[in-house]
Parts: structure tokens; sequence; C-alpha cells
């Protein structure tokens, strides 16, 4: 039985380094496999999220720009 | 009896082999393995010295050490001199652009084009008694209106995630401060030999 959960963030109006703090913290509470869709405005975040995710081994799923935000879709480890 | 006689290679490719060209080809590919074993297991580690203590220089300690936090390193700060300030529990830290001639005086609020204008201080000015008491508020309106932390949420943040924070005995001795004027979650009271040790096997050693 397939339980994945989808967890949101809003990590809109934070700048550096608070989406990626945020990002940590909602990952801790997910359970492996999970997935976490983070809603950002700051441009760094497009960087940091993949450095965040090649060094904390969670997979970068996706990463995009929807209008004014940069969404990313991170799978926790 | 020799050691590769004792493991036979005819079943397993993973054996050593007993011929010494073979043998030193399966030696360089199990140090690469072990040494790669060794690299993925580690945890980097971060050590920053924070001498500073005004509200500019406060930022980068936090936000490296929280950062590194979160990447899952080991991250401690050593708070020497000025940098004690950082650790008390009612923090009053000020920021001025006199000897500070690259920070932006910037309006925190207004019209986008107002907010954009860089208004020098003439370094006679920014001396004028009130003038840093204006210019710390314009930095902390600026900060909040950007979305970027407080040095109070930072410290916090960086406290959660298991930043360990050690502080210089020696400054305390020298600027006659109280111990209980720091925050309790100082784990240690060390000197230079202590963190110098310490810093010694960090992957990442940076000075504030």
């Amino acid at each position: 039985m397939d339980m994945e959960s989808h967890q949101m963030l809003d990590a809109r109006g934070l700048n550096c380094p608070l989406p990626i703090l945020r990002t940590r913290k909602a990952l801790n509470a997910m359970r492996s496999g999970d997935t976490l869709k983070v809603v950002a405005t700051d441009p760094g975040a497009l960087k940091d999220m993949v450095a965040f995710c090649s060094q904390t081994g969670n997979a970068l799923l996706s990463s995009h720009q929807v209008s004014g935000d940069f969404e990313f879709l991170i799978r926790k480890a | 009896m020799s050691i590769a006689q004792l493991h036979s290679t005819e079943n397993r490719p993973d054996a050593m082999p007993a011929d010494l060209a073979s043998l030193e080809v399966w030696f360089d590919r199990r140090l690469n393995e072990k040494l790669a074993e060794r690299e993925a297991a580690k945890i980097p580690s971060l050590a920053v010295i924070a001498t500073k203590g005004t509200m500019d220089m406060a930022y980068p300690p936090f936000i490296l050490a929280s950062t590194a936090a979160a990447l899952g390193w080991n991250a401690s700060i050593f708070f020497t001199f000025y940098g004690l300030e950082l650790l008390k529990k009612e923090l009053d830290l000020k920021v001025s652009p006199l000897g500070n001639p690259a920070m932006p005086m910037k309006m925190p609020f207004g019209p986008r084009w107002l907010q954009q204008l860089n208004m020098p201080v003439p370094t006679l000015a920014a001396a004028l008694p009130g003038f840093q008491g204006l210019a710390t508020a314009m930095m902390t309106q600026t900060v909040k209106s950007k979305g970027v932390a407080s040095i109070g949420e930072l410290r916090a943040l960086c406290l959660d995630a298991g930043v360990r924070m050690v502080a210089c005995q020696m400054t305390v001795d020298l600027f006659s401060y109280k111990k209980d004027e720091f925050i309790a979650e100082i784990e240690d009271w060390i000197g230079a030999t202590s963190y110098l040790a310490e810093a010694k096997t960090a992957d990442v050693c940076l000075f504030v």
C-alpha cells in the first residue's frame, strides 16, 4: 500500500538562508520517500536548493519558475 | 603457507590474487573503494571564529553555521573579543557607516526608486550623536522588509540545529563581563589552544 505523503512548504518572502533552514526542518519531520513541495521567492534558492539536495542526498525531482515564484519538489532520502 | 594460498582466488573474483602484478591492480582497486567508503561516511565540519560585535558582522557566523547544520554538518562557533556581544542574553547590536565606508545607506521604505537610492553620508555627519541609532533602525527595518532573519532568530535557529557555541574565557576577564549576562546555551568557556585543537580537524574554518 502506497503511504507516501506530499507536504507543502511556503517559503515565499524569506531570504537566505531561511528557505533552506525551513526545508531542512520540514524534511526532518517527514518519512523517507515522502515528497516536499517548496515555494520560494528568493532567487538564491534556485542554486542553493540544488546544492542542499546534493549535499544531503535528498532527490531534487524538479525545480522551476512559476510566474514570480520558484517551485521545488524534493523526495526525502 | 602464504596469505595468497589461504585465500584461494578460484571462485572469488574479489579475493586477493596470488601473483604480484594482479595483486597490485587488486590493491589499487580496493584502496580506492575503501577511500570512497571513508569519504562517504565522513560528516563534514565547520569551525567559525566570530570576533565582531556589530549587527552587520553578526550575520556571517550565524548564517554559515545554521546552514552547515542544515546540511548535516557538525558546526561550531568560537566567540572571542567583540564577538561575545552575539552571545548576550539581551542582544543590542548596532551598525554604523562610521569606519564602515562600504555600508549602503538606503531607505527601508517608500517608493522603489527611493529605496534603491544610495545616500552617501559624510564621515563627520555619521559621527553625530544619534546617527548610529538611526543607521541601526534603518538596517533593522530593511532586514525585516527583505525577509532576512533577525540575529536573534538566526541564533535561536543555530541552537535548535545543534550548533556548538563556545566562548573565549580571556575576553570575559579582559572586559570584566559577568557570565550571567550571556545565554545559558554556551557549551564551554575555552581558550585559543582548545579551539585550535577543535578547528584543526574542521573541513571549513573561517575567521569573521
